[in-house]
């Protein structure tokens, strides 16, 4: 390859990208250094062996900013009329090209670093499955991002209710909504895992539990675990407010002239994400049962080909508001929709009472088992397991009748407009809300027991979201009714009307 | 409620399926066996559970596919492609030819020495693949050129 300036219409990354590698692998030798200079002191003195981690730093730094320069010089890329390519590769020269009218995403995304710089990572994507469907570009400068984005977005506007501009954005007072959630015990927990493991590394994992015993030396047990829970959960607390701040600060929900949805958000990370209105099939209402109790909802959506590739295995991809009180997220899920009422607050037809008792049955089997398997070990080998398996039982059964006669409230389907909408769930309940047209079959599943109760679950299967969406043990004979006319003309051949005998 | 699909699978699928039972239930029971025969000391309980893993097994074999027959059924309308499978846990699959990204026909070395063959549809939903196990091999690639043909004479960008 030449030396010369590419051709007009090709561009080149940001020459700071070099800077940028230089400064992260700094940044990483920055922290192998302390323990390598430590080690090196007991072969060398102190000054020896300073000398020589620094010649090894800059040598690792010299040459990973050399090989980031080469790969700066070698990358490439061009929007033509047809395709967008992009040639790169240290040693082999990779080149790439997707078709224009197929790319559905493009999103920004700059770490605190490339913030700093004006820089940003463009990834291009056609949203389908698969390494080979994503363009990206590390880095540009933001300027060149935004056009990037602007330029492989353009479309024209589906007709509908229009609302462009705004239409949400971060309330700071929805902060009080990150505790609730199930981040925070997780966090806790991590915590705790976090000491005890550090410790171990430095090998006072048993003095770190001593000193917490010495703590306590005059506390009853119970006391004890009851003050460590509570630690730990404030831990929790505060590292789900941070993490909530680092992902939602400077949140913000557009429609763009064009019909493309837009996220922006994030504290230190900020994070652009666009979602084509064209593969917009719905959206689904999330509710945690933490934030269901506050009264509060998420709202995902619900869209073909959204990146499933390393960078979204963290759920938020898809996310459009964060939890909000339930009135404004159905708010924001009828303008997302360009709909006057959104399908998430449509009434559902309940189902029959039969669902209600599978749930109580499951609960109560997924309780008493293990509290029978107690009980059989407490009647064989002591008395102290008999008292755990009471315990557990006056606990639990409460708890598990509860969640189920809670799940089975929750369980419901509808049509509504141009959408079908299926509610389930407990722990965490999820109202979607698919557009009919985007149904791309049906699967009917009927167990022995459903076929007795006179249920069956109907799920549409969609090439957006989840791929599939469930109304689980409907009535058998209406469930169908609402499969065929949801999607007209699809189920109805295969249906033929018999008496309904049974319950 | 659904009707059944139009069409049983062929005959043949009964013995392929009892194979493979068969199969299953030797890679379990055998090693038991053997290890029955050679540690003395755990004898009884090793070969009590290949006992009893046999007797599932060969209820198994003798039971599974004759439900099974009488259950799986398929057929194949202008429209769409519509399957019944299961026994105790009964599932019927549409997919609308409109929709349809893919045809294949799978043989797996068991399939060929029945003569046999698996015609698997897929759908641009991850969760919307149709499968069709114990076809007649003619009958299966038959199906498959007819279900080619039909997406490909059907409009649409099948999401």
């Amino acid at each position: 390859m030449s030396t010369a300036a590419p051709p007009a219409d090709w561009r080149r990354l940001d020459p700071r990208t070099v800077l940028v590698t230089a400064l992260v692998v700094a940044g990483v030798v920055a922290g192998a250094a302390i323990p390598v200079t430590l080690g090196l002191t007991r072969w060398f003195g102190l000054p020896a062996a300073v000398l020589q981690v620094l010649a090894g730093a800059v040598l690792v730094i010299g040459a990973a900013a050399g090989a980031d320069r080469v790969r700066w010089h070698r990358t490439r890329y061009r929007v033509g009329e047809e395709r967008v390519e992009l040639h790169t590769g240290l040693l082999l020269v990779k080149r790439r090209s997707l078709a224009r009218t197929r790319i559905r995403t493009v999103d920004l995304t700059a770490n605190l670093m490339l913030r700093l710089l004006g820089l940003v990572t463009v990834r291009i994507g056609t949203g389908e499955q698969g390494h080979d469907s994503t363009l990206e570009l590390d880095p540009v400068t933001r300027t060149e991002g935004e056009r990037l984005r602007r330029l492989l977005l353009e479309h024209t506007a589906p007709p509908g209710i229009h609302r462009e501009g705004e239409l949400a954005v971060l309330d700071p007072r929805w902060i009080r909504y990150a505790p609730v959630s199930f981040v925070a015990p997780m966090l806790g927990g991590a915590a705790v895992g976090a000491v005890l493991q550090v410790s171990d590394w430095v090998g006072a994992q048993g003095e770190v539990i001593e000193w917490v015993g010495d703590r306590f030396r005059e506390t009853p047990l119970l006391w004890v675990v009851i003050a460590l829970v509570l630690a730990a959960l404030v831990a929790g607390v505060v590292g789900a407010l941070g993490l909530w701040i680092e992902m939602w600060w400077n949140y913000r929900l557009e429609r763009e002239p064009g019909g493309t949805l837009r996220v922006r958000r994030g504290l230190f990370t900020s994070r652009s994400i666009s979602v084509e209105e064209a593969r917009l099939r719905g959206v689904d209402l999330v509710e945690p049962l933490g934030v269901r109790l506050v009264g509060a909802a998420r709202l995902d959506a619900i869209t073909t080909g959204l990146a499933k590739d390393h960078e979204a295995k963290n759920a938020d991809h898809n996310t459009l508001l964060p939890a909000a009180p339930r009135t404004r997220a159905d708010a924001v899920a009828a303008d997302v929709l360009r709909e006057t009422a959104t399908p998430t607050g449509a009434a559902l037809t309940p189902h029959p009472r039969a669902a209600r008792g599978r749930r109580v049955r499951w609960s109560l089997a997924a309780v008493l088992g293990p509290v029978l398997v107690l009980t059989v070990l407490g009647a064989l080998l002591t008395p102290v397991l008999l008292w755990i398996a009471l315990g557990c039982t006056v606990v639990l059964v409460p708890v598990a009748v509860a969640l189920a006669l809670d799940a089975y409230r929750g369980l419901g389907h509808a049509l509504s407009g141009r959408y079908l909408v299926t509610r389930s769930g407990t722990v965490r309940r999820s109202t979607a809300a698919l557009e009919r047209a985007g149904v791309i079959g049906w699967t009917v599943r009927q167990s022995v027991f459903q076929r007795r109760a006179g249920l069956l679950s109907i799920t549409a299967t969609t090439a957006a979201g989840g791929g599939a969406y469930t109304a689980y043990d409907t009535d058998a004979s209406e469930g169908l009714t609402f499969a065929a006319e949801a999607v007209p003309g699809l189920l109805e051949p295969f249906l033929e009307r018999v008496e309904h005998t049974g319950p | 409620m659904l009707r059944p699909p139009r069409n049983t699978l062929n005959e043949r699928a009964v013995g392929w399926w009892r194979v493979q039972w068969l199969l299953m239930t030797a890679v379990h029971v055998l090693p038991l066996a053997v290890l029955g025969a050679l540690i003395g000391s755990a004898r009884f309980w090793l070969l009590l559970s290949a006992a009893v893993l046999a007797v599932a097994g060969a209820a198994a074999t003798v039971l599974f596919p004759l439900w099974w027959f009488r259950t799986h059924r398929w057929e194949i309308t202008e429209d769409a492609v519509y399957v019944r499978t299961g026994f105790f846990w009964q599932e019927w699959r549409i997919a609308p030819m409109s929709r349809i990204q893919t045809v294949d026909t799978v043989r797996g070395p068991l399939e060929q020495l029945y003569r046999l063959a698996t015609v698997t549809v897929t759908t641009a939903s991850a969760k919307g693949a149709v499968r069709i196990q114990g076809l007649d091999h003619e009958v299966a690639a038959d199906l498959a050129q007819q279900l080619t043909r039909i997406t490909r004479d059907t409009p649409g960008d099948a999401t």
